[in-house]
């Protein structure tokens, strides 16, 4: 009996093996970065050339660090959901910043008038340099950054409304609640 | 003059295309050294947009930022270590085709072998099991075997013809 059912058990060992597998997103690599200070910048901002933004301007507080652009088309779908969650955080929880990743400025300005901007400030990444310290490879991105500006999460890709209720929020949340 | 002029408009134009090009992917080199570093890096490193296709490959955006990152770098006079540790910082152990052998990359590394010696034991175990099973002396008492022997003569006597 055990030699027929031996391959069987063999068999179903492996399709499960496969789903686990087939589940998992390739595109999606888990970051060196986490656990890590933030990588430094110090960028002019979207709407203030002369104006620049550095890391420390972050620090004391949970951030997020979306990065963006106006010609990502997944930033587009991600957007109202973001400009959603800052509207209705009534707490101010919510320290959004953007990075504004390789884009022509008249473009990314006219993409948050159209769209609405919910970010505190968006740092110009013009030549995509800082973008590489932060190891992006794929628009849109978002780090959350803890009180001492320790990377805590990396999301791949546009975020869901069940991601950002099931995984941002609560992460949040608790770095918000941590002493430093 | 003008012969000349028009002898030298090709070679002019020449120049500024290759220009051009040299904007986007500036791999010229004064040292033959540090070009040869340059192809065997981006040979080795991935293509996180498109990620079966080396750097060398790839004409993704991020691609050609980082092949300048990797040239600029070779330019400031890096050791390759020094630019293979600046890319994993960033991107992990992914970034290389061939990640090195630790904890969590050893089941990559050694996995094919642990499967090839499973199927190998496997494959051992099920001959010797078929070859010790297909041998054995069936159990007959002596009339049985006088019997048997009787047939099989009998079958050997007629030969291929039958009746």
């Amino acid at each position: 009996m055990i030699r027929y059912l031996l391959p069987l058990a063999f068999f179903i060992g492996l399709v499960v093996l496969f789903i686990f597998g087939l589940r998992n997103d390739p595109r999606k690599i888990p970051s060196p970065l986490i656990d890590k200070p933030a990588p430094v910048f110090n960028l002019p901002t979207l709407h203030a050339p002369e104006i620049t933004i550095h890391l420390k301007d972050l620090k004391g507080k949970v951030s997020l660090i979306n990065v963006w652009a106006s010609w990502c088309a997944a930033c587009r779908t991600e957007h109202p959901l973001l400009v959603d969650a800052v509207a209705k955080d009534k707490n101010l929880n919510l320290h959004l910043y953007g990075l504004n990743y390789k884009d022509k400025r008249a473009d990314a300005l006219q993409w948050l008038n159209q769209l609405g901007n919910p970010y505190i400030e968006s740092a110009f990444d013009e030549s995509g340099s800082i973008g590489i310290d932060y190891g992006v490879y794929g628009v849109p991105e978002t780090f959350i950054l803890d009180k001492d500006g320790i990377i805590r999460y990396k999301h791949i890709g546009p975020i869901d409304k069940q991601q950002l209720d099931t995984i941002i929020l609560p992460l949040v949340k608790k770095l918000e609640a941590q002493q430093r | 003059m003008s012969a000349l002029f028009r002898l030298t408009l090709p070679f002019v134009f020449f120049l500024i295309v290759n220009n051009v090009c040299a904007y986007d992917e500036p791999v010229k080199f004064n040292n033959i050294e540090h070009e040869e570093r340059y192809q065997a890096l981006i040979e080795e490193i991935r293509c996180l947009v498109c990620q079966n296709q080396s750097l060398a490959d790839s004409n993704a955006d991020l691609a050609q930022d980082l092949r300048k990152e990797v040239y600029d770098m070779i330019v400031a006079g890096k050791q390759d270590e020094q630019i293979i540790t600046f890319l994993v910082e960033r991107y992990g152990d992914f970034v290389m085709y061939r990640p090195p052998l630790k904890e969590n990359t050893w089941l990559l590394w050694f996995g094919p072998f642990l499967l090839l010696s499973l199927a190998l034991i496997i494959a051992i175990i099920v001959i010797r099991k078929q070859s010790s099973s297909d041998y054995t002396e069936p159990d007959m008492d002596d009339n049985q075997k006088q019997r048997l022997a009787e047939l099989l003569n009998e079958e050997l006597g007629k030969g291929k013809d039958k009746e």
